[in-house]
């Protein structure tokens, strides 16, 4: 019997060991297409059939229409994938028993976290960076039959071009982190969408003083802000403002996961 | 080597180990009984680092498991309950383990060789019987070539080939000069693989001593047959010496309390002639019963009563 002995046990051999179970789980992969696939076509579908009832739209909405939203417009299906994928990467550990394996190997615990985030946020932002792309071009090619097409150049597209991936890429390490904290895949999603979707709806029930000096700081509106050329709601964080609140939330959330991560049986 | 000190892990108000300690040593197999529900995965669980215990200490190559820099050189384990996702393929699973360790992808294809799941080592472990998962979950314990074993139930699911396999793999392991600590429920199987025993009941320490100790141990309480014509008389004596006589017929007592040896020595000085004197010979299942008696945690009685 041989066996290559590590003297120890390295951030990047965890890392290298994280990508292993990523790309070896049919789950995963079908989940990342599924938010590729989101990212790169939602909004070239949304441009066309826009495109196609130009004629039946209100006035006002011809003269504002922006094509930089529904160039990124992706994110709104792409984010439920990426985001319900984050839980599972770890939630699916405990479900499974495979975190005993995990940590056995790696009994410090908390580089597993990190591996994983890594790991997890290098692949989002690549694809989701790529489908990002994909979306603007095929979305500027589709409304030039309007003349209303932009170039990266112009102001604020470059900016909601990356702007989204980086926004996908930190939701998905947000929703990883509420997995650890949750321990299980059901309790994990639910509680990424009641944080993302459920809380705006409890805002809009308050008075709207309140609820407008609230609600961009709800994750979902701070978050996107990045993703966004034109906002509906006048209350809104400038972009960088708002992602930066967003990062807040995730490295709070990413926090509270490795401190439970240590202190809990596993 | 395995040294545990005082250990003691309190789940809320149940008292899962119980100011255990005992010391595993190098060189050989040291089995770990105790009925359901004793505290044995509990144990391994604590020795492993998985759960923090509530005092004391489980030191692993004289360190705690979570200072252990590379783990999976010192210590191989196999858990009971599965820890392994059911999604991924043996193959991944194992690479993904060696990963942490930069341990290369020969010696991942020398373990799979080893428990001999080549065949299905690319298929998705979801999909394995338990016994081929109980060959991967010792294949991924192997994996670091380690010193020390730590297995709970490794048995458990394997075919009477498989349990054979295991076994001489124990053996040549602790020849090896290495540690194995290896827990059953099952004392026929302790009894052929281990010669070291450490006995737990109700997360408490019942015995630490060799497999032939507890035997031995065990055999002086067991019952003498006696068979003499003059059965009557010898009764007498021997009840005033203390022992319980039970007549079986046919000239056959059977004899508690006394050791042959005293049982022969009265018979003679009262020239009595014995035709059979036959020491009683515990089995480790009879030990095991003998000392784990007060201390199982779940009585058929009690489940019977609930029913």
């Amino acid at each position: 019997m041989s066996a290559a002995a590590a003297v120890r046990v390295t951030p990047a051999a965890v890392l290298r060991s994280e990508w292993i179970k990523l790309r070896s789980l049919r789950s995963t992969r079908w989940s990342l297409l599924a938010a590729t696939v989101s990212m790169a076509g939602l909004g070239a579908l949304v441009a066309a059939v826009q495109m196609n009832r130009w004629t039946h739209l209100e006035a006002h909405d011809r003269l504002t229409y922006n094509s930089l939203d529904p160039a990124v417009g992706g994110w709104h299906l792409a984010m439920l994938a990426v985001g319900v994928l984050g839980v599972m990467i770890i939630s699916g550990e405990y479900t499974t028993g495979m975190i005993r394996s995990s940590f056995m190997a790696v009994p410090r615990r908390t580089p597993v976290l990190f591996a994983k985030l890594g790991v997890y946020a290098a692949v989002t932002f690549g694809l989701m960076l790529v489908a990002s792309v994909v979306s603007f071009l095929a979305v500027q090619a589709i409304v030039s039959q309007r003349g209303l097409q932009h170039g990266l150049g112009d102001p604020g597209a470059l900016r909601v071009v990356v702007g989204t991936a980086l926004f996908l890429t930190v939701l998905g390490a947000f929703s990883l982190a509420l997995g650890a904290i949750v321990r299980n895949t059901a309790g994990g999603i639910a509680l990424f969408v009641g944080l993302l979707f459920v809380l705006p709806g409890i805002t809009a029930i308050l008075p709207a003083t309140t609820g407008d000096a609230i609600d961009p700081y709800l994750p979902l509106s701070a978050g996107s802000a990045v993703a966004t050329v034109v906002f509906e709601s006048p209350h809104h964080l400038s972009p960088w403002g708002g992602f930066a609140v967003f990062c807040g939330y995730t490295v709070l959330a990413i926090i509270v996961a490795a401190v439970l991560l240590v202190r809990r049986d596993a | 080597m395995i040294e545990v000190h005082s250990l003691t892990k309190r789940y809320g108000a149940k008292l899962a180990v119980d100011d255990l300690s005992f010391v595993v040593q190098p060189g050989t197999i040291t089995g770990f009984l105790g009925p359901n529900g004793a505290g044995k995965s509990t144990t391994m669980r604590l020795i492993l680092g998985l759960d923090a215990p509530t005092s004391g200490t489980a030191l692993v190559h004289g360190k705690a498991y979570r200072d252990l820099r590379a783990p999976l050189h010192d210590v191989g384990a196999m858990l009971e309950a599965r820890a392994i996702h059911a999604g991924r393929s043996a193959y991944d699973h194992l690479a993904a383990m060696a990963a942490t360790h930069g341990i290369g992808r020969r010696r991942v294809e020398e373990v799979i060789d080893l428990v001999g799941l080549r065949d299905v080592a690319r298929k998705r472990v979801g999909t394995f019987s338990l016994g081929m998962g109980q060959r991967l979950g010792i294949a991924a314990a192997l994996l670091g070539d380690p010193q020390t074993l730590v297995l709970d139930e490794p048995s458990n699911g394997l075919d009477p080939e498989g349990i054979l396999w295991i076994r001489t793999l124990l053996k040549n392991f602790a020849a090896d000069g290495r540690t194995v600590f290896l827990s059953s429920h099952l004392m026929s199987e302790i009894a052929l693989t281990a010669e070291q025993l450490v006995v737990v009941g109700r997360g408490r320490l019942i015995a630490d001593a060799s497999v032939a100790e507890v035997v031995a141990r065990a055999s002086e309480n067991a019952a003498v047959r006696v068979v003499t014509p003059d059965a009557d008389v010898l009764a007498v004596i021997l009840t005033r010496e203390g022992a319980t006589v039970i007549r079986d017929g046919d000239g056959a007592v059977e004899v508690h309390g006394l050791p042959s040896p005293r049982i022969g020595e009265l018979a003679a000085r009262e020239q009595i002639v014995l035709h059979e004197l036959t020491p009683g010979q515990a089995t480790l299942e009879d030990a095991f019963m003998a000392l784990t008696g007060t201390a199982v945690e779940y009585h058929a009685a009690e489940s019977a009563v609930v029913a």
